[in-house]
């Protein structure tokens, strides 16, 4: 699946090569790349995986609250948020505890059912990449993150709040 | 028992009117529509109705039950009579209204009205 | 004189906010006409803007936020009513207004108009936060703690396209008051915020969770006690944070934060919103600034009272019987506060034409009143009159057609648009109250009986908020035609309670005769100073049950 990388300063988007390769339960580990690998996996295989790879994300299901991998996120290049349909919101939050409450500067990859037009909720909850559709346009990326620039109300992006920037005209 | 007749209904995209199928086309009024004996008809015009979704010309196209006799035709279900004609409580709103003549009051529906096509 | 602010008012980063949001969505429709977007794409986009697709056409929602509008934002409804619509609107339960009729291809025109007066359509659908409801006597009512429309409008700013909680499992509806009187419904919310004094005589505000109606009603419970007014969003974020993490999504009518907050008990729900609290106060990022809360509070300025005298003017005839049931007291001598009632006797609840509104609006100008406010009763208010302005105010009512006196009587009777409008309907509720309201048009009649809230919905989801009305009626289809439950008992106020069914529903023709029968059973057995639902709360249900199926009133009654 092709894969969007975020440029957060530049709030636009480009497509990179997968670091990674998501490793169904039951498969064996790739030679090369990064491995990806489900929560109970992770949970089973941990020493052995630290051990002896330099390079692995833990995807979670829409229900598995990251709070259980609060110990050992120093150690995971990436976190995997599943949208099962993009009508459940729970990645929202999960991403932005990894990012606000547990201080996880890895990578946030969003994966599964969401439209574009929730790519500026991701991007502020702190997603900073997209496993998107063979037909994505970076066009569309970029117009998404663009089209509002203001916000509300502080989130995991940094981004100053319409109440910051009232403070400081 | 004979299997109930049926109408096809949807909107259009542009505007929401309420459309009805008649012979691969859409129409307007309940009264000018398509009335089908046989369900296999109906759900024919029910897939071919999905070409008009694909070219984003109508939304949500389903069937309706209805009873034709000499008087007309009779949606079975409130739904679809109050569909077919406009609000039960507002004459002057929806499809029963009538047509406003050049010298018509403009006061209530004076925006303009794109009578001349129907998709 | 002063000029009163009265009302919030946009500074140069509301206005850019609500701009960038009308040319996205106006992008969106495009890309829906070009056949880029899908109709399942646009859906939630759509709704995400107010705009649902109805029974006969689109139907666009727009937020009145608090039911606080003014002269000019009135016009501006008045006349996108004329100009894309079919000259009229919809005031909602929830404070909004909805327009019937616009084309999806003038949808964007018209929150493009809509922001020039400071309006939008933002989050009044979709799973969001909606539209924060008020009191609509706020800052006006005599004996209220505080206006809570300025915290209402920091819980508008903080919840607008909110990153994390605009998925949640289900809409999220937020009302606040600042009175011992409960004019919000504030029980029947899924969170409310009322604001209460402590003991030592400190504001704060004291938060309920969990209360709702539709398939499953509930009265909500108090989740905080009294939250300290800097930390109010960081309890805020606790609540949504534990709801959307934990609200169910495996079932629509399981999703709202009811169902979560009843099945985790109010021990869990505090222990879980408390923990997280904890957490969210350790950052800081979401505290409010006394200072914030002073910028926004000034806004909501009352106009400067002048000092008048506190006597009514002279009455009789029809203006005696319209200060009687549409006058409401006011906090300043020698003001009042006016309903202006839009159920006229046999009317449309909660319809203004666009000639109404505009001569209201100029109303509003002619006797000085800066603004005007949506009840969630389906009336507008105006809440600052002169006492000595009020002939004039009622005269000039009457002659628009809106000086009909009997705000809180029988006939000012809530109804959602039903099967006349509603995509979602399984009865019409309007012919229903019209019905009713005709039966019940005389004047003596209808004061005899005293106040009785009558609401209807047209279906389950209880947008006629019927299990809260001291007489509900809940509109049901069986096979294609129209049946209606009477339930009994339920109120919206301070003694929140959800009414009870009474059993089989009625017919179209035989609902109207089944509430007066049990309007007159209640009328034998009410004792003096009883209320409808006092009488009813303590001889309970089974002698209104015998009498609206037809049977006398039993003696032993
Ligand atoms: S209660 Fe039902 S019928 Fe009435 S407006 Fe709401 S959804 Fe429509």
């Amino acid at each position: 699946m092709p894969l969007i990388r975020l440029d957060t300063g530049a709030r636009s988007g480009a497509f990179v090569e997968d670091r990674f390769f998501f490793v169904p339960d039951g498969k064996a580990y790739p030679e090369e790349k990064g491995a990806i690998v489900t929560l109970a996996r992770f949970q089973g295989e941990k020493d052995n995986l630290l051990a002896h790879r330099a390079l692995i994300g833990v995807r979670l299901a829409a229900g598995d609250n990251p709070a259980v991998l609060k110990n050992d996120l120093p150690r995971l290049a990436a976190v995997v948020l599943e949208f099962p349909k993009f009508r459940d919101g729970r990645p929202f939050s999960w991403a932005r505890m990894l990012r606000t409450r547990y201080d996880y500067r890895g990578e946030i990859r969003a994966s599964g059912d969401f439209l574009p037009d929730q790519l500026f909720f991701m991007v502020r909850t702190g997603f900073d990449s997209f496993e998107v559709r063979q037909d994505f346009s970076l066009v569309d990326f970029d117009r998404a993150l663009n089209e509002v620039s203001l916000a509300y109300q502080p989130s995991a992006d940094g981004r100053k709040t319409i109440r910051e920037l009232r403070a400081a005209r | 028992m004979a299997a109930p007749q049926q109408m096809l209904t949807a909107n259009r995209l542009k505007d929401g009117a309420v459309l009805y199928w008649r012979g691969g086309d859409w129409v307007e009024s309940l009264t000018a529509g398509e009335v089908f004996d046989e369900p296999a008809a109906a759900d024919a015009a029910l897939a071919a109705a999905q070409d008009f979704v694909g070219r984003n010309l109508v939304v949500t196209p389903y069937l309706f039950e209805v009873r034709e006799d000499i008087c007309g035709i009779h949606p079975l279900k409130e739904r679809e009579i109050i569909r077919a004609a406009g609000p039960s409580v507002r004459a002057d709103l929806g499809k029963q209204a009538p047509r406003r003549s050049p010298a018509g009051n403009p006061k209530s529906d004076d925006r303009k009205e794109d009578r001349d096509y129907v998709i | 004189m002063r000029t009163a602010r009265a009302m919030y008012r946009y500074d140069e980063f509301d206005a850019r906010f609500v701009a960038q949001r009308v040319e996205q969505f106006r992008g969106q429709v495009a890309r829906r006409l070009s056949g880029e977007l899908s109709e399942d794409q646009f859906k939630p986009l759509r709704l995400m803007n107010g705009l649902y697709l109805q029974l006969h056409a689109y139907m666009l929602r727009v937020a009145v936020p608090y039911g606080t509008l003014s002269a000019r934002q009135l016009r501006k409804l008045a006349h996108i009513a004329r100009r894309y619509d079919k000259g009229y609107g919809h005031f909602t339960t929830r404070q909004n207004i909805q327009f019937n009729w616009p084309r999806l291809v003038d949808v964007p025109d018209i929150l493009a108009e809509l922001a020039t007066v400071e309006m939008h359509a933002i989050q009044t659908s979709g799973n969001c936060i909606r539209n924060v409801t008020a009191d609509h006597f706020a800052g006006a009512a005599a004996g209220e703690i505080e206006d809570p429309r300025p915290l209402a409008e920091i819980v508008r700013q903080w919840s607008s396209l909110h990153p994390e909680f605009s998925f949640l499992p289900r809409k999220f509806k937020i009302a606040v008051s600042g009175a011992p009187n409960d004019r919000a419904a504030l029980k029947f919310h899924d969170l409310a915020i009322e604001i209460v004094r402590d003991g030592d005589g400190r504001s704060g505000y004291r938060v309920f969770v969990g209360g709702g109606m539709g398939r499953t009603p509930y009265i909500g419970y108090v989740v905080g006690e009294f939250v300290e007014k800097p930390d109010i969003l960081a309890f805020l974020e606790a609540v949504m944070r534990v709801y959307n993490e934990q609200g169910r999504r495996d079932n629509l009518y399981k999703a709202r934060i009811k169902i979560l907050a009843n099945a985790l008990g109010q021990d869990e729900m505090r222990r879980q919103v408390m923990l997280e609290f904890e957490e969210i106060k350790k950052t800081g990022t979401l505290a409010l600034p006394p200072e914030e809360l002073a910028r926004i509070q000034a806004y909501f300025a009352p106009p400067e009272f002048e000092a008048l005298s506190d006597e009514m003017p002279r009455a009789e005839g029809d203006f005696a019987d319209w200060l009687k049931t549409n006058i409401a007291e006011h906090r300043a001598a020698g003001y009042a506060i006016a309903t202006i009632s839009l159920k006229p006797i046999g009317g449309v609840p909660g319809d203004a034409s666009a000639e109404q509104m505009e001569a209201l609006a100029d109303l509003m100008d002619e006797l000085g009143l800066a603004e005007i406010r949506v009840s969630h009763e389906q009336n507008l208010v105006l809440p600052h009159v002169r006492k000595k302005d009020l002939p004039r105010l009622h005269a000039r009512l009457a002659a628009l057609g809106l000086a009909t006196p009997n705000a809180g009587l029988v006939t000012d009777i809530i109804a959602c648009p039903g099967l006349d409008y509603c995509d979602l309907a399984n009865a019409r509720s309007i012919p229903i109250a019209q019905t009713i309201s005709e039966r019940f048009a005389d004047l003596d009649r209808q004061h005899h009986i005293g106040e009785l809230k009558i609401k209807i919905s047209g279906c389950i989801n209880a947008c006629g908020h019927h299990h809260a009305g001291h007489i509900g009626i809940l509109g049901v289809d069986k096979k294609g035609v129209e049946f209606y439950q009477l339930q009994l008992g339920g109120s919206g106020a301070e003694d929140a309670s959800i009414g009870e069914i009474l059993g089989p529903g009625f017919g179209r023709n035989e609902i109207a005769d089944a509430v007066e029968r049990v309007i007159g059973a209640y009328l034998e057995l009410r004792r003096d100073g009883e209320r409808f639902l006092d009488t009813y709360r303590r001889v309970g249900i089974v002698p209104f049950k015998n009498v609206a199926y037809g049977e006398e009133l039993h003696a032993a009654y």
